[in-house]
């Protein structure tokens, strides 16, 4: 009976029954109680039970943990792609309406300028190109909506705190530079608050340049609505309650609200300071 | 068993004033429980809580060794848990089986298994063989093939107790005719005993007991 999970296991480590109830297999199913009792891996079936139940609660655990950061690297393609849609549907978009406006009177300008064309219906062969081009342009700008919301939906499985905290697709974008949410719940707080300002920071390292005080998260309302002033704080505040919300997204993956009230309390006495009128 | 057609361990009693199933045990899915560790069995959030409240003859006495398909978070096999014996949760997408461990950590007989129904090897070497009693609640297309696969884990005497969900095979047909297809399929290998309506607590499901062929 070699099929079984406990052939070649440790009985004191569930870890190494784990990893056999997550890769091995057997063709039909067997007494297992009883050969585990008569190959001596276990003392009797109570004993059997009580190593079975640590092993599959570890191999469980684990194959969850693993299956969800799997997930995380979805998400960081994700938001790649999404953002390179974005800029490549801009570049064909400027093309576009550069064209177009010499067919056509009353072309508006940018990303509606492309929709506009590409519901046109063409009449010489000229204005079937360009209004080909708008389309595949167009084409390009679903796309982008399309990632986005799989962003939306699939953020709050993977990080829920963070996707409260920060949104789903910044959420995404501090998993994408991190480079997994496993870093990113391993970063120091103050790396998180200037992620995605790295050529900043550079600079700054080299004495070209003062510190960054924000990266990415610069596009959240917390610090880009906050007055320049209070800006500094505003980000290691928000930082450090993301830096937190990382760290439980990727060990437990339990949603907790708390943090979330702590960080709005924090928000707004920062605020507060403006409206006191103290500079 | 007791003399209500419930397994040892499932009692009707009183919360909030009203009668209902219950099972002893940590709680789970914020249910109401009394003093003496009791805790509802909420039938509308449970397809065999649904089985045992319409009082459809399950065969089930109380401890016996289950292989339950289709855990979820764990709501309904914490129940079983509470008055079966060793008990095997197979459920394959990873975000509830996160819940359904934490509901496991409670309890000394519930093992969790991240695995996939249709393919009973992945963890035919960890759920032993003559189990008493197959649950089955996986939603899926498929449904019939599902149990008929799982049938190797079954004592001869053993039951299948499942519950088919019309709009899981297909959307737009009529419930009536995908349960007749779901029982012709699982005929050839079971052999019908009970079928029953569950919608009363559940629209559009159907309840089945059965055993092996
Ligand atoms: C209706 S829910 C089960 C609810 C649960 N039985 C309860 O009452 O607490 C159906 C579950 O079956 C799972 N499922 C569907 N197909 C499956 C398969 N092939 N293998 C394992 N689980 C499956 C789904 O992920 C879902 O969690």
């Amino acid at each position: 009976m070699t099929d079984a999970w406990f052939a070649d296991a440790n009985p004191e480590d569930p870890a190494s029954g784990a990893h056999r109830i997550r890769e091995g297999h057997a063709d039909a199913p067997a007494d297992w109680p009883a050969v585990a009792v008569e190959s001596g891996f276990a003392d009797d079936e109570a004993n059997y039970y009580e190593k079975l139940r640590a092993a599959t609660l570890t191999a469980a655990r684990d194959a969850v943990a693993e299956r969800e950061r799997a997930d995380d690297l979805q998400l960081a393609h994700a938001v790649r792609s999404m953002d390179d849609a974005e800029r490549t549907a801009n570049e064909l978009a400027e093309r576009v309406v550069e064209w177009a406006g010499t067919l056509y009177e009353d072309v508006p300008r940018g990303l509606d300028g492309v929709r506009d064309i590409a519901a046109r219906d063409p009449t010489t062969a000229g204005e079937e190109r360009v209004v080909s081009y708008a389309t595949r342009a167009v084409d390009l700008l679903d796309e982008r909506d399309d990632l986005r919301t799989f962003i939306e939906e699939r953020a709050p499985d993977v990080a829920p705190n963070l996707s409260e905290m920060a949104g789903p697709v910044l959420t995404a974008r501090l998993i994408s530079l991190a480079g997994s949410l496993e870093r990113l719940a391993k970063a120091p707080s103050g790396t998180v608050q200037v992620l995605g300002a790295e050529d900043a920071l550079f600079a700054h390292l080299k004495g070209r340049a003062s510190s960054p005080k924000h990266g990415v998260i610069f596009t959240h309302e917390y610090v880009r609505g906050t007055r320049p002033q209070d800006r500094g704080s505003a980000a290691r505040a928000f930082a450090g309650k993301l830096s937190i919300a990382a760290r439980i997204d990727y060990y437990s993956g339990d949603y907790r609200p708390e943090i979330h009230t702590e960080l709005a309390e924090r928000m707004a006495t920062i605020r507060a300071r403006a409206e006191e009128g103290d500079e | 068993m007791s003399d209500d057609g419930l397994p040892t361990g499932v009692e009707r009693r009183t919360f909030d004033g009203r009668e209902r199933l219950s099972t002893q045990g940590p709680t789970v899915y914020g249910e109401p429980a009394d003093a003496d560790g009791w805790r509802a069995w909420d039938a509308s959030r449970s397809k065999l809580g649904g089985m045992l409240e319409l009082g459809m003859d399950t065969g089930l006495v109380g401890g016996e060794t289950v292989l339950y398909l289709g855990a979820a978070a764990g709501t309904t096999v914490s129940h079983v848990s509470d008055f079966a014996g060793p008990t095997y949760a197979v459920e394959f997408a990873p975000r509830p089986v996160r819940d359904l461990v934490g509901v496991a950590e409670d309890r000394d007989n519930l093992f969790p298994l991240l695995k996939d129904a249709r393919d009973p090897e992945s963890y035919a070497h960890v759920v032993e063989s003559d189990v008493d009693c197959l649950v089955m609640d996986v939603a899926t297309r498929g449904q019939a093939t599902v149990a008929i696969r799982n049938r190797q884990f079954l004592a001869d005497d053993g039951r299948l107790l499942m519950a088919v969900k019309a709009r899981s095979e297909d959307v737009t047909a009529d419930p009536d005719d995908v349960f007749d297809e779901v029982l012709a399929d699982l005929e050839s290998a079971y052999e019908i005993l009970e079928t029953a309506r569950l919608d009363r607590f559940h629209a559009d499901h159907l309840g089945i007991v059965a055993r092996p062929k």
